[in-house]
C-alpha cells in the first residue's frame, strides 16, 4: 500500500501534479476513500485519523465520530451500470456524495473520467460538476418555484446557456421521458413518479457522461417504479451513460446492474456481478442481504399467486 | 435598596461620546442627512406631483394585481378616498414618503445583513441581541442624539423609524434562508451552482415570502412611529394628530388617526397579499 492518504486542502502544487493519475479507461476510480463525520461541531478530524485505527476506534465508542465510507476502492468503467447496495446506514448515500464533493471526503482519492476530483479547486470543481455529472435525487431536489420546464433546464441556465437553446433541449428530454405537455406545471401539482422524470430529465438534459443516482426509485410505489426502472433501461440503451446507481432494492440491482458493490458499515464487502454475488456470496453479511430479499421476493410472489387463485 | 456603594453611571460617558460624535464627525452626519433628505425629497416630491385619483387607480391596480380579486383591489383604492375627504391628503402623502424611504433603506440595508446572519452563524450570534435592542429601546431614547446629529425634521424622523423597522426585515430574511430545504440546495450545488448561483436563483426566491412579510411588518411598524417622527419636526398625519391633542380637539385628532389606519391597512393589504404570491404554487 504505496498510497498517498491526503486531503486535497494539503496537496501542494506540486504533489497535485504527483497525485494518483488513474488509467484513462475508467470512468470511475476510488482509491482508499474515507469520510469520517465528526460529532461534535468544530471537532475538525485531520485527514491523518484514518492511518490510525486505534484512535479512530475510540472516537468511534465515544461517539465522537461516525465512518460512513471505510477504506473504498473501486473502479466504473464507461457505459457500465455500477450498484451499490447496503443496509440504511451502510454510507451509500455517503459515498455517491464524495464522488462529486458534496461531501468533502477525509481521505482518498477520486478520479472521473480521469480528472483528479479530490485535488479540484471550488472553480474546476464547479466547471466539474456542470459538464462531467449529473445526479438524480432520491427526494427529487425540485425547484419548488420554478416549473417542470425551468427545473428540467436548471442545469443548463446554471452553466449559462441562452434561453431559447435549453428550452428547446428541455422540451426534447422531457417528450423522452413521457413528460410531454407538462413544461408549464409546477412540480407540486405532479405525482412522485411524475416528479422523478422531471429529475431524470434535469439530469439527461446535461448530457454529462455520468450519471449518479441516489435511489432514485425508493420512494415510489412498486408500479410505478417498475415502469421507471424500464424506462431507464431504455434510455441507457441509446444514451450510454455510465451509471453509478445506489438501492436497496435487490430485484432493482438486478435488473439494471452490469456489476454491483455491497456496503456494510461504511466498507464494500464483495464487488461483483450480482448474479455472482447471489451465487456466492463472500460473507454471511451478503448471504444475510441476499436471502432476505429473496425471501421477499418469493412472498410476495406467493402472496399474488394466492389473491390470482383465489 | 441596592448599595449605593455599587452605583456606577455610563450616562456621562455615553454623553461625551454622543458629544464627540457631533463635534468631530458633523461632516459625516450632514452628508448622510443631505442623502437622506434628497431620497426623501424626491419621493415626496413624485407624491404629491400624482394627481389624487390617479393614486387610488394605482393602489387599486396593485391591489387587484396582489390578491386576484378585483373587487378588494377597488375597495383598497376607495379606502383612502376619506384621507382626501379630511382635507388631509398632503399630510397623508408626506407619511408615505417617509414610510417608503425608511422602508426602501430597511431593504437596502436589511435583506444583506440577513443573508449575512443566514450564512454565518457568528453574525447571526453577535447581531441578535442588537436587534433586541433595537426594537425594544424606547424611541425616544434615541430620538435625542438623532435630531443632535442630524438636526430637526423630516431626517431623524426617517431614521428614528428605520432602527425600528429594521429588525424585522433582517430576522425574516434569514428566517427565509434557513428555512430552504437541504435537499433543494443540495441539487443546486450538485448541477455547479456558485455561491452567488444558489443565493439568486434558490435561497433567496425560496425566502421572498418570508422576506416580503418582513417588509409587510417593517412597514406597519414604521407607520406606528409616525406620530414619533412628528414630535421631531416630521410634517405629516403624525402632526396632525399631535396638534389636535395639544387643542384637545377630538374630532380632528380622529380624522387624522383613521387617516393613520387606512392607510396602514392598505399598506398591509397589499404587502401581505404580495407575499402570498410569491409562495411557491402548491398545485
Ligand atoms: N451530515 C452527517 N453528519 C454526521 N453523520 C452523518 C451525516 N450524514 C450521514 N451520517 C452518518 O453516516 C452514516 C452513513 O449514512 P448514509 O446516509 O451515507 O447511509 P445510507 O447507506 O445512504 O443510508 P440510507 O439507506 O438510509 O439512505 C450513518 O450512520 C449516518 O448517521
Ligand atoms: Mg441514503
Amino acid at each position: 500500500m504505496a498510497f498517498h492518504y491526503a486531503l486535497s486542502a494539503d496537496l501542494g502544487p506540486e504533489r497535485r501534479e504527483a497525485a494518483h493519475a488513474p488509467p484513462l479507461s475508467s470512468a470511475i476510480e476510488v482509491r482508499g476513500l474515507w469520510k469520517v463525520y465528526s460529532r461534535q461541531k468544530g471537532d475538525a478530524l485531520s485527514p491523518g485519523i484514518v492511518e490510525n485505527p486505534e484512535a479512530l476506534e475510540v472516537l468511534e465508542k465515544d461517539r465522537r465520530a461516525v465512518v460512513a465510507v471505510r477504506d473504498v476502492a473501486f473502479s466504473v468503467e464507461p457505459g457500465e451500470t455500477f450498484i451499490v447496495m447496503g443496509l440504511s446506514g451502510s454510507g451509500k448515500s455517503t459515498l455517491i456524495r464524495c464522488l462529486m464533493r458534496l461531501v468533502e471526503p477525509t481521505a482518498g482519492n477520486i478520479a472521473v473520467n480521469g480528472r483528479n476530483v479530490t485535488a479540484m479547486t471550488s472553480q474546476e470543481l464547479v466547471r466539474f460538476r456542470r459538464t462531467e455529472v449529473a445526479m438524480v435525487f432520491q427526494h427529487y431536489g425540485l425547484l419548488p418555484h420554478r416549473t417542470v420546464l425551468e427545473n428540467a433546464s436548471f442545469g443548463l441556465k446554471l452553466r449559462g446557456e441562452e434561453a431559447a437553446a435549453r428550452t428547446g433541449k428541455a422540451k426534447e428530454i422531457l417528450s423522452r421521458v413521457g413528460l410531454e405537455g407538462w413544461g408549464r406545471s409546477y412540480p407540486a401539482s405532479l405525482s412522485g413518479g411524475m416528479r422523478q422524470r422531471v429529475g431524470i430529465a434535469r439530469a439527461l438534459v446535461m448530457d454529462s457522461p455520468i450519471l449518479f443516482m441516489d435511489e432514485p426509485f425508493s420512494g415510489l410505489d412498486p408500479l410505478i417504479r417498475r415502469e421507471l426502472q424500464d424506462e431507464l433501461i431504455r434510455l441507457q440503451r441509446t444514451l450510454r451513460k455510465t451509471i453509478f446507481f445506489v438501492t436497496h432494492d435487490l430485484s432493482e440491482a438486478l435488473r439494471l446492474g452490469d456489476r454491483m458493490a455491497v456496503m456494510r458499515k461504511g466498507s464494500i464487502v464483495q464487488v461483483g456481478s450480482p448474479d455472482d454475488i447471489i451465487a456466492d456470496p463472500a460473507d454471511d453479511y451478503v448471504a444475510r442481504f441476499v436471502q432476505d430479499e429473496r425471501e421477499q421476493v418469493a412472498r410476495a410472489e406467493r402472496r399474488m399467486a394466492e389473491r390470482r387463485a383465489g | 435598596m441596592f448599595p449605593k456603594a455599587l452605583e456606577y453611571h455610563v450616562a456621562p460617558a455615553v454623553n461625551s461620546f454622543i458629544d464627540w460624535l457631533v463635534v468631530e464627525h458633523a461632516v459625516f452626519f450632514d452628508a448622510v442627512s443631505m442623502g437622506i433628505l434628497s431620497l426623501l425629497l424626491k419621493v415626496n416630491r413624485f407624491l404629491i406631483w400624482l394627481p389624487w385619483w390617479s393614486v387610488l387607480l394605482a393602489v387599486a391596480l396593485l391591489g387587484v394585481y396582489a390578491t386576484r380579486r378585483p373587487l378588494a383591489g377597488i375597495f383598497l383604492g376607495l379606502l383612502l378616498f376619506p384621507i382626501g375627504m379630511f382635507g388631509l391628503w398632503p399630510m397623508a402623502m408626506e407619511t408615505l414618503s417617509v414610510v417608503i424611504t425608511a422602508v426602501f433603506l430597511a431593504l437596502i440595508l436589511g435583506v444583506p445583513v440577513g443573508v449575512l446572519m443566514a450564512e454565518r452563524r457568528g453574525a447571526s450570534l453577535v447581531l441578535r441581541p442588537l436587534l433586541d435592542a433595537m426594537q425594544t429601546m424606547p424611541s425616544f431614547v434615541y430620538l435625542i442624539p438623532a435630531m443632535m446629529l442630524f438636526g430637526l425634521g423630516k431626517v431623524p424622523a426617517v431614521l428614528a423609524t428605520l432602527i425600528y423597522a429594521l429588525p424585522p426585515v433582517i430576522r425574516l430574511t434569514e428566517l427565509g434562508l434557513r428555512q430552504v430545504p437541504q435537499a433543494v440546495e443540495e441539487a443546486a450545488l450538485a448541477y455547479g451552482a456558485t455561491r452567488w448561483q444558489l443565493l439568486r436563483e434558490v435561497r433567496i426566491p425560496l425566502a421572498m415570502p418570508s422576506i416580503l412579510a418582513g417588509v409587510n411588518q417593517t412597514t406597519m411598524m414604521a407607520l406606528a412611529m409616525v406620530v414619533v417622527a412628528s414630535m421631531i419636526g416630521a410634517r405629516g398625519l403624525g402632526q396632525e394628530v399631535l396638534l389636535a391633542i395639544n387643542r384637545i380637539d377630538v374630532g380632528r385628532g380622529f380624522e387624522a388617526g383613521s387617516s393613520v389606519v387606512l392607510l396602514a391597512i392598505v399598506i398591509d393589504r397589499i404587502t401581505q397579499n404580495l407575499a402570498r404570491r410569491w409562495e411557491p404554487p402548491t398545485r
